[in-house]
């Protein structure tokens, strides 16, 4: 299997305090993997660096590699709006812009001077799974969609751009259980075409989305692998209390 | 006796507060209509629409009237550009150190000062220094250095109402700093910058003191639009009226005319802030 995405000795600091120790890990193509662990464990911070995300704070210091195919990402000659429009983002709560459903697609697709037609936001909403929902309101503000749609409205607008990889921030953790299950039939769909991280602190979303699951504690990775055996036949003792939910 | 006073207090207070606040409200009616039934009687399509005639005794107060119009679009042509800019430097740009949070305290300060002061100001650097005369284009920008402090303050809460996910939104698409405030940020928070522009500019419409001595005029009969001239304003024609005219008496209902009009203008211009924050906060849902 190929890898996609890369971190190698990714130490990161929010001021003084270390958020992320000594970070070893590899994302594979076209596949699924879960970032789980405690809250305040730094899965999300891990999650923000794959795409440059922290360069808005000041504070945040960053140390080690991270590599797209192949090629570090922190380089002084990579432009962060390209590594951004590779590498997507949806995030915790769902964003869109204050616009229109139609013009929430198109404007990505036009600050990257890329084709912006009633096609292209046709496939993206489609890929989406939102378009039957939408396709006769597509004028209207994206704010009037419901929690779900509007959720699915962000990954149509992240999936718009060709992205490769997909990063998501716990993306149903604000939303009902049956707009969850959508959102997860779409991660399982998207994986055939994209590489997805996604940061949950749902164990059983974990399970039942992710091929690879990354258990993370105070800042370090304890363990890593398929999701089966993270689950099932875990090494260490606390991935084990996590998962059985002695805590978190 | 605790029993009765337990009870009674909530009544006490009750009514301390009501009677307060129908005080207040009061004193504001009493203004209200004091100068509504004065200055209805001169109020008609011409006293609005000729020219104050025969020193001022005779005539409209269309002169003043064209004087604060172009006042205040000389004022918001000014203010509003730098004020946008340098609220957007400073909320989105400037890194939290002690400078900046200088020049931001700086600026909650000069919405203090006495507008009477930025009058002597205005004659010292824009009369004066910059040689621009007493004239509208002096008052106007005198004006506008008042608004600036308003318009900065109100801009920047206004963009800090938008939520840090709202900017990560359009840089996880690939957008620049720049292009994220300028396409999604700014139109987010246009209502409340409006909004505050538009009270604002009510509010340096009404100002007599900074145009005293910047280029307000005591009576002029020709208005050629230049802007190196001195014009008539509603706010002055009403303090000359008042208190500086050979025949006060035989003016005053023209100075309640003036008054009411004033008024109104002001009253339009909030009504205006009104109607849009309205109108986007429905458009949100």
């Amino acid at each position: 299997m190929k890898s996609k995405l890369v971190a190698e000795h990714l130490n990161l600091w929010f001021g003084s305090k270390q958020v992320l120790k000594n970070i070893n890990i590899e994302f594979e193509e076209n596949k699924v993997t879960a970032l789980i662990g405690p809250s305040g464990c730094g899965k999300s911070t891990l999650l923000r660096s794959l795409n440059r995300m922290h360069d808005l704070y000041p504070e945040a210091r960053i140390e080690g590699h991270i590599k797209l195919d192949g090629r570090e990402i922190y380089q002084k000659d990579v432009e962060v709006t390209d590594l951004r429009k590779r590498v997507g983002m949806v995030f915790q709560k769902a964003n869109p812009f204050p616009k229109s459903i139609y013009e929430n697609i198109t404007y990505g697709l036009k600050i990257n001077n890329l084709v912006a037609d009633k096609a292209t936001v046709q496939k993206a909403l489609e890929e989406a799974y939102i378009w039957e929902e939408v396709k006769d309101d597509l004028k209207k503000p994206a704010t009037r969609l419901s929690g779900g749609q509007q959720q699915r409205l962000c990954i149509a607008r992240a999936v718009a751009l060709r992205p490769e990889v997909i990063l998501m921030d716990e993306p149903c953790s604000a939303l009902d259980p049956v707009s969850t299950l959508k959102i997860e039939e779409l991660i399982h769909h998207l994986k055939k075409k994209y590489t997805i991280v996604i940061v949950t602190h749902n164990m059983q979303q974990a399970q039942r989305v992710a091929d690879k699951t990354v258990f993370m504690y105070l800042g370090e990775i304890i363990e890593q692998g398929d999701t089966h055996q993270i689950f099932n036949n875990p090494q260490h003792e606390t991935t084990r209390n996590y998962i059985s939910g002695h805590f978190g | 006796m605790q029993h009765k006073f337990k009870k009674l207090a909530p009544i006490v207070e009750w009514g301390t507060l009501l009677l307060t606040t129908g005080l207040v409200c009061f004193f504001l009616c009493v203004i209200l209509y004091d100068i509504f039934t004065k200055g209805y009687q001169v109020l008609s399509w011409e006293f609005v629409s000729q020219m104050p005639t025969d020193g001022m005794t005779q005539g409209g107060i269309l002169t003043p009237i064209i004087g604060t119009v172009f006042l205040t679009l000389i004022t918001a042509i000014f203010s509003i550009p730098f004020g946008i800019c340098c609220a957007i430097y400073l909320n989105e740009y400037a890194e939290n150190t002690w400078l900046t949070r200088t020049i931001r305290a700086s600026i909650r300060n000069l919405s203090g000062v006495p507008s009477i002061i930025y009058g002597l100001f205005g004659l010292a650097l824009f009369v004066q220094a910059l040689n621009f005369g007493t004239s509208i284009l002096s008052a106007g920008l005198t004006l506008g250095l008042l608004s600036l402090p308003y318009i900065i303050t109100t801009t920047e809460e206004a963009l800090l109402r938008i939520p840090r996910s709202m900017r990560e939104a359009a840089l996880a698409v690939g957008a620049t700093k720049f292009e994220s405030i300028k396409d999604v940020v700014l139109p987010a928070s246009l209502p409340g910058i409006l909004t505050g522009i538009v009270l604002t500019l009510s509010r340096a419409a009404g100002e007599t003191a900074p145009i005293l001595f910047t280029g307000a005029a005591f009576y002029i009969t020709n208005s050629s639009g230049n802007l190196n001239q001195e014009f008539m304003a509603l706010p002055y024609h009403l303090y000359m009226l008042s208190t500086q005219h050979q025949s006060i008496e035989e003016v005053r209902p023209i100075a309640y005319g003036t008054a009411l009009v004033l008024i109104i203008v002001v009253f339009l211009m909030n009504l205006t802030a009104f109607y849009i924050r309205y109108k986007f906060r429905n458009n949100e849902k």
